[in-house]
């Protein structure tokens, strides 16, 4: 079966020739049209409308949209916040950028509904300090918007007004875990708060009620605003409502970022027929499917069990090639759909080698708060580099699985869980490669191998 | 400390936008950063006095977040994406080579020798697709294998001949 056809809504109009990221252009295509219509509803409305399409988070929890708004502390009488996490910094990621680089008042606009849907009155975008570029263009985006109303008091000749500022991340990886994040934005190191009691939708930014949607989730908030929650919800898949973007890093032909219904194409559709397949005389051999964090899939592996579809429940049996893309198929199959970020690695690869990569990156990043995580996460890339840089024991792998087995569950945020799935599942998976590795070391690397830590 | 005009205008500014001042630490220590090229002890005690703090809640700050530095680095700087997707397409050889063209070691504190540039190897820049993906000061560039990379060094360093 052949790929279905994207089905761009976010990204209709990226990389379009002679669309520009000023208010002009976006006016021109329709702009700001959702928002007049939505400061004319009432505001449950437009939640309710969010709740019916069943929007999922996309910046890696896939949470429910409007579920999360509706946890809002209302009673507490305390001003509520919006924040936009614009951090994009899990690895395998790269879709907010062109939202932000090329289409930033669709953001503006979601966020603006969003605003006016939960009574926010100050909305801040949490931006990466390495999109200095993404800060400046939403800087401008802002200053246009409110020119022409549509940010700032008296939106629209309502009484209804919300401010947007743009603030800058510095270069952690952490900062885009949403309560590292508060912490960051309140001017401190961003040490994550512990889960009960700081929820962000009770105590978050300043310990008042807080909302933390990823940039992807807020243009589909436009969107739903436009279509309604019940139209949004026949597009995808039932539990999967709306579309997705994809982004293919690694080795396949064709890399890059793809719009699709949610769970209407295959790993394997969008890896051969979208991607093109390998790269000439290489074979598939892992594949990690939602950003750095998730759990990896080897080619070849098999998953079986029960499902639902529809009101029945049949029997599923599928290799990698045939998982559907969406939250809910992956993680039945042990993995997660995370942040789309789609990470494919070939025969020329070496599994240590390559969660050597990965577990230099989680020891840089953990914050340093919990023991298990600041010192697991050392660990396990310790043990990794020495591997591949010094001497590999056959005993190795069975110290990486009981020194990675120690840390989720017991940490303050997710991090934990996050550094310690790769070791976890390249160990489950490729458990054969990390004992062979002290002879495979001995043995010429094969061509094309590249140096990966 | 001597801060252009520009500079003390956006911090007034910039201070505006938080119901509460501490939140305008990081930007604070941005723009002093653009301005005068590094974090220096007065700097720390300059944002604490303005917005009301001590100078080590500043101090933990500028130590934790990987992009402040506390010293002045090279003219340019070259932050290389070390993270798994650029490795994949050469991201290690691709820093390799701008190390040799500069002599000099990746590193945040390091300079090469003629002072020029400061060649960092960093986490992952979010443009995985288009890997391996280089950051020369404001500048993304993508897709720098070797032959590319070179070319990016002899730019820099014709312009640093002007
Ligand atoms: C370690 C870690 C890093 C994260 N990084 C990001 C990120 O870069 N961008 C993002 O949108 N969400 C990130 N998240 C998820 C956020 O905590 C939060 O769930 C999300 O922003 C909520 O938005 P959503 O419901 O719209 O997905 C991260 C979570 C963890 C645990
Ligand atoms: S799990 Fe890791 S990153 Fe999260 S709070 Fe603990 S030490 Fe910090
Ligand atoms: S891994 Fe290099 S940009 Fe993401």
């Amino acid at each position: 079966m052949s790929a279905p056809e994207q089905c761009r809504i976010i990204f209709r109009h990226i990389d379009e020739p002679g669309y520009s990221n000023d208010l002009a252009c976006y006016v021109r295509h329709g702009g700001y049209e959702i928002l007049k219509k939505s400061v004319a509803m009432k505001p449950e409305a437009i939640v309710d409308e969010v709740k019916k399409s069943g929007l999922r988070g996309r910046g890696g929890a896939g949470f429910g949209c409007g579920l999360k708004w509706s946890l809002l502390d209302r009673k507490s009488g305390k001003p509520v916040y919006l924040i936009v996490n614009a951090d994009e910094s899990e690895p395998g990621t790269f879709k907010d950028r062109y939202i932000i680089h090329q289409d930033p008042h669709q953001l503006l606009e979601g966020i603006m509904i969003t605003c006016f849907a939960n009574n926010v009155k100050l909305a801040y975008i949490y931006i990466r300090g390495e999109f200095p570029h993404g800060a400046r263009i939403l800087e401008k985006a802002i200053a246009e918007a409110r020119a022409a109303n549509f940010v700032g008091p008296n939106i629209l000749g309502t009484a209804y007004g919300c401010e947007i500022y743009i603030h800058r991340g510095a270069g952690a990886y952490i900062c885009g875990e949403e309560t590292g994040l508060i912490e960051s934005l309140e001017g401190k190191r961003p040490n994550p708060r512990i889960k009960p009691p700081y929820f962000p939708a009770v105590l978050g930014l300043y310990q008042c009620p807080t909302i933390v949607n990823n940039v992807e989730t807020l243009c589909h908030v436009k969107h739903i605003a436009d279509m309604g929650g019940e139209a949004f919800s026949k597009i995808g898949t039932p539990g999967n409502t709306g579309t997705r973007i994809l982004c293919v890093s690694g080795h396949v032909q064709h890399p890059g970022y793809y719009e699709f219904e949610v769970g209407k194409i295959t790993m394997g559709q969008l890896l051969n027929d979208v991607c093109g397949g390998p790269l000439p005389g290489r074979k598939f051999k892992a594949v990690i499917p939602g950003g750095s964090s998730a759990k990896i899939l080897k080619f070849g592996e098999r998953f079986k069990g029960k499902r639902k579809v529809g009101a029945e429940m049949v029997d599923y049996d599928w290799g990698v090639e045939d998982v559907p893309m969406d939250f809910d198929s992956l993680g039945m199959i042990g993995t997660m759909g995370g942040s789309g970020g789609v990470i494919v690695m070939d025969d020329s690869v070496n599994m240590v080698e390559a969660l050597a990569n990965i577990n230099a990156f989680y020891a840089h990043e953990s914050c340093g708060q919990c023991t298990p995580c600041r010192e697991g996460s050392l660990w396990m890339k310790k043990i990794t580099s020495r591997m591949v840089h010094g001497t590999a024991r056959t005993e190795d792998a069975a110290l990486l699985k009981s020194v990675a087995d120690q840390i989720p569950g017991r940490t303050i945020c997710a991090f934990g869980e996050a550094c310690s799935w790769p070791t976890q599942s390249f160990l489950a998976k490729f458990g054969d490669e990390f004992k062979q590795y002290p002879e495979t070391k001995k043995a010429a690397k094969p061509a094309g191998a590249l140096e990966l830590v | 400390m001597n801060l252009k005009l520009e500079t003390l205008t956006k911090i007034d500014e910039v201070i505006t936008h938080y119901p509460e001042k501490r939140s305008a630490t990081l930007p604070l220590l941005h723009l002093i950063q653009e301005d005068v090229g590094c974090i220096r002890e007065e700097a720390i005690e300059w944002i604490a006095q303005k917005l009301g703090l001590q100078p080590i809640n500043v101090y933990e700050v500028v130590t934790f977040y990987p992009m402040f530095r506390r010293q002045p680095i090279g003219r340019r700087h070259i932050k290389v994406c070390r993270t798994l997707s650029c490795a994949l397409m050469g991201g290690y050889k691709t820093c390799e080579t701008f190390e040799q063209e500069f002599n000099t070691r990746a590193g945040p504190t390091e300079v090469s020798p003629d002072g020029e540039v400061t060649v960092e190897f960093v986490e992952c820049l979010a443009s995985c697709g288009t890997a391996p993906v280089v950051l020369i000061d404001d500048e993304l560039h993508q897709k720098v294998d070797c032959a590319k990379a070179k070319q990016l060094a002899a730019q820099i360093k014709a312009e640093a001949k002007k």
